[in-house]
């Protein structure tokens, strides 16, 4: 045998097994079942930051402003600082301090992260009460107080996504 | 065993003279009458109290999970009081704990596991489903990322309860994920498992798949009995020797996926930001750390003389190889003995003998794990990240005798 022939046998030899792992990857235990397409829709609740899993409906910050004032002031401040929760406004340039101050501004790196924060979470006691377009309104308001974007620009599932967040290259992925 | 123990708790002496009796009397201890009032000689004369179903501890233990009062107790924590743990085993009862969204209340006739995305054949279980298949059982550590979070500046923990406390161990019982992973068959492309919870917040991480596939526990079983509502009954996510956020609790919904979901908890939260302002993401493993527990910060010697040092060590790597222990602040250090047998990604007790001279000491120990890696000193962390990581803080904890012999932070 050929130095290049005996140098092909591994490949043989893990194709082999990779074919006889596709057999064997069948039901094992037959245990449980298929879901339906609709309960997975249902419990799908994870938005990704390409944009994957948002829903249809829009909103803007002013739009937001009213939702913001109802269902959030109270906590984060009326202007997404000063509450007695975390500050949503605000700290951008403090990550080097002494004191970094990390809001949806100085710190998160996607919005897309915001949209499905507020949509899972908030507001605290009651989540899952904001309507799709009232979660894109919120969320749009909460970038404009950080100067993100525009008052009247619209966030859907087209353009937020495309939101380029101030910290978006703050990070350094730790080899896990 | 005349006299008790020099180490005692402070501020507890009522207790701790009665612990002092009853040591002396033994089992009399567990049928004595509500007054304590045991006559060290003679025994109980009354009959105590009849078997019961589900047994509680005495009446005279008060060791006791400690949290921080805020406007938001539903997101809160609390901490193992460390300092009064025996051996290796936290009681499930005092697990520490951290909520998101308060604790939900679960009913496993109605829970389910769906397991769906990135598989050829996704599958929704019972609880009484996921039981029937091939089942494990081990011990592992769960630490709070942020345990030891005011070691990183001069707020340091009075008590290991404080600086240590959200750290528990216990034996989980559980399906190994890699056991569900092949039953679903995973497709080749993907990379990553979302895991949620089925709490008010639907508490999510991203884990990597290659964890997943190795020591993952979806585990139903704690210490013997079912896990406790405050660590995730009737099912969580044990992902040995990772921060404690991305073992998540109640869990229902397993995504596989080519791509993290860039959750908050795993951008704005969980990640340490280092001196440059940068943030390491995905930092999850939990290194080498050890505490002194026995004496600890709030305890006092009572006298010079024999005191049996002992604490906790762990490593999100494997097995404690070594503990060294210093008397002397660090100058010299002596290697104390493991209780076997060890168990990887587990605490590990330890313990050396030593007698107290009565003089003002600082007493301090140092881990090394089975992949040769040194617990390091405080100042070691912080030349690498700076001070404001928050997270992940692994350092050597020193403690401080008095002349009178109580103890305290340094």
């Amino acid at each position: 045998m050929s130095d290049r022939a005996r140098g092909y046998w591994p490949v043989f030899a893990v194709t082999v097994l990779l074919v006889g792992a596709g057999f064997a990857q069948s039901s094992k235990y037959e245990v449980g079942r298929a879901p339906a397409a609709d309960e997975v829709q249902a419990w799908s609740i994870t938005i990704f930051p390409d944009g994957t899993g948002l829903p249809e409906g829009s909103g803007t910050a002013a739009e937001g402003k009213e939702v913001y004032a109802r269902r959030c002031s109270e906590c984060h401040g009326t202007k997404g600082r000063g509450g007695e929760s975390s500050a949503l406004v605000g700290g951008q340039g403090s990550l080097k301090s002494a004191k970094p101050l990390k809001t949806v501004g100085s710190y998160w790196p996607y919005a897309t992260t915001l949209w499905d924060y507020v949509n899972r979470t908030m507001p605290f006691h009651n989540p899952g009460i904001l309507t799709d377009d009232q979660v894109y309104s919120v969320v749009a308001f909460v970038l404009h107080l950080n100067e993100i974007v525009g008052e009247n620009e619209e966030l859907n599932r087209e353009t937020l996504p495309k939101v380029r967040m101030p910290n978006r290259d703050g990070f350094v992925r730790d080899s896990p | 065993m005349g006299g008790g123990k020099p180490v005692r708790n402070s501020g507890e002496g009522t207790r701790r003279k009665f612990l002092s009796m009853g040591a002396a009397v033994g089992g009399a201890l567990m049928a004595c009458s509500d007054s304590g009032d045991t006559p060290a000689g003679g025994g109980v004369k009354r009959t105590g109290k009849p078997p019961d179903e589900y047994g509680e501890r005495s009446p005279f233990e008060k060791s006791a999970r400690r949290g921080s009062v805020s406007k938001y107790p539903e997101a809160g924590s609390t901490r193992t009081p460390l300092q009064d743990s025996h051996g290796i085993i936290t009681p499930s009862s005092l697990h520490f704990e951290r909520h998101h969204a308060g604790v939900p209340l679960i009913d496993p006739a109605e829970h389910r596991l769906l397991i769906h995305g990135l598989v050829e054949r996704p599958l929704i279980l019972t609880m009484d489903e996921l039981k029937t298949f091939p089942s494990v059982s081990r011990i592992h550590f769960i630490e709070c990322s942020g345990n030891s979070r005011g070691e990183w500046k001069s707020k340091k923990g009075a008590t290991a309860q404080i600086s240590h406390g959200m750290a528990s161990c216990s034996e989980w019982t559980g399906v190994l994920l890699s056991v569900l992973l092949d039953e679903v068959g995973v497709k080749p492309e993907a990379t990553w498992l979302i895991a949620e919870g089925a709490d008010a917040c639907k508490m999510h991480r991203s884990l990597p798949l290659e964890k997943c596939r190795d020591d993952v526990i979806a585990a139903y079983g704690q210490n013997g009995e079912a896990i406790r509502p405050e660590q995730g009954y009737p099912l969580r996510l044990v992902v040995p020797g990772h921060e404690g956020n991305i073992n998540v609790k109640w869990v229902r919904r397993l995504m596989l996926t080519d791509q993290p979901a860039m959750g908050r908890e795993e951008t704005s939260k969980y990640t340490d930001v280092l001196a440059d302002g940068k943030a390491r993401q995905f930092s999850l493993t939990m290194e080498a750390k050890s505490v002194i527990t026995r004496p600890s910060g709030g305890q006092k010697l009572a006298r010079p003389g024999f005191v049996e040092i002992s604490g906790l060590a762990w490593s999100g790597l494997g097995l404690i190889e070594r503990v060294e222990v210093s008397t002397d602040n660090g100058a010299t250090w002596t290697d104390a003995a493991l209780q076997e047998t060890r168990q990887r990604i587990a605490f590990t007790r330890f313990r050396l003998p030593w007698t107290w001279d009565g003089t003002p000491t600082v007493i301090l120990s140092r881990a090394t794990d089975e992949t040769g890696y040194v617990q390091p000193t405080v100042e070691t962390l912080v030349e690498a990240r700076g001070r404001n990581s928050d997270y992940h803080n692994n350092c050597i904890k020193s403690w401080k005798i008095a002349a009178d012999g109580s103890v305290t932070h340094v």
